[in-house]
């Protein structure tokens, strides 16, 4: 058993469980992110300002791990496919393999399924 | 208050993606790597957070929010669609060639490096204007059918 592995899942699903119980609301990266350029108030904002704030006091004291390439247009495109599949899905690792898994939704359960699998394919696909 | 705890619960996700394993490529495409150098580890990563999420939706038995007046979750009635297994292999193609998801990605580009910069505004640019477009021509439909009644 990875112990950190573990420890870190459990506070994501902490986190999880905090935003729902108290503010009854899904915590999904992708869902927060496209919410940015809607007309209302984004109620996400103080999600997305702990979690990159966060990140950048994490940066200060650990090293930040290295990216599988240093080519921006592979970011670019990888970041672009990314968007559009969380986009057209309705959800990422986040919504939908822990939140909605933990809510046993069919929908969640096949996205993960699909997305795992079309991921290990091409981790394969690159390694040929 | 509804602030301080998404503030809170931001800065706890934060901790536990680094803490984990998931903002490391690496790491991740180990993982992915099925039929290589498998590294199950973060499977962990799924068993916990799952764990205690279910804890919590399963056993919270009040009929709202401690801090909203009502429960905001995913639309009820939904099915699996082609949209929604096309949208996922999208994402797992991104996925699989990054080693990065929507969480990493924001915790990462924080530290300021150059390619996981590139990479959240290229991912949060088209979840934006996706959502745009879609509502857009969701509005223009709707007036269509307006006019027809």
């Amino acid at each position: 058993m990875d112990v950190s592995a573990l420890i870190g899942g459990m506070m994501i699903g902490l986190s999880a469980a905090v935003l729902w119980v108290f503010n009854g609301r899904i915590a999904g990266i992708s869902g927060m992110v496209s919410s940015l350029g809607d007309d209302q108030p984004p109620q996400y904002l103080p999600f997305l300002l702990g979690l990159i704030g966060t990140g950048w006091v994490i940066s200060l004291v650990t090293v930040t791990p290295e990216p599988l390439t240093n080519g921006w247009p592979m970011a670019l495109l990888s970041g672009a496919l990314v968007g559009l599949g969380t986009f057209l899905a309705n959800g990422c690792t986040s919504g939908h393999a822990v939140c909605g898994i933990s809510r046993l939704s069919v929908r969640s359960i096949t996205s993960t399924v699909v997305f795992m699998l079309v991921a290990g394919i091409t981790v394969y696909a690159k390694a040929l | 208050m509804k602030t301080i705890v998404s503030l809170f619960s931001g800065v706890l996700f934060a901790l536990g993606l680094s803490i984990s394993g998931m903002t490391d490529p690496a790491k991740v495409t180990g993982f992915l790597d099925v039929t290589g150098a498998w590294d199950p580890s973060l499977i962990w990563v799924m068993v916990g957070a799952i764990a205690v999420f279910s804890s919590a939706f399963w056993g919270y038995k009040k009929s709202r929010p401690i801090l909203a007046p009502t429960f905001n979750g995913p639309r009820s009635g939904m099915n699996v669609d082609g949209r929604l297994v096309a949208g996922s292999a999208i994402f797992g193609l991104g996925w699989g060639l990054s080693g990065i998801c929507p969480g990493p990605a924001l915790v990462n580009a924080a530290s300021g490096g150059s390619i996981y910069l590139v990479f959240a505004v290229s991912m949060a640019v088209t979840l934006v204007v996706a959502r745009r477009v879609s509502q857009i021509s969701a509005t223009r439909r709707g007036s269509d059918d307006v006019k027809l009644a």
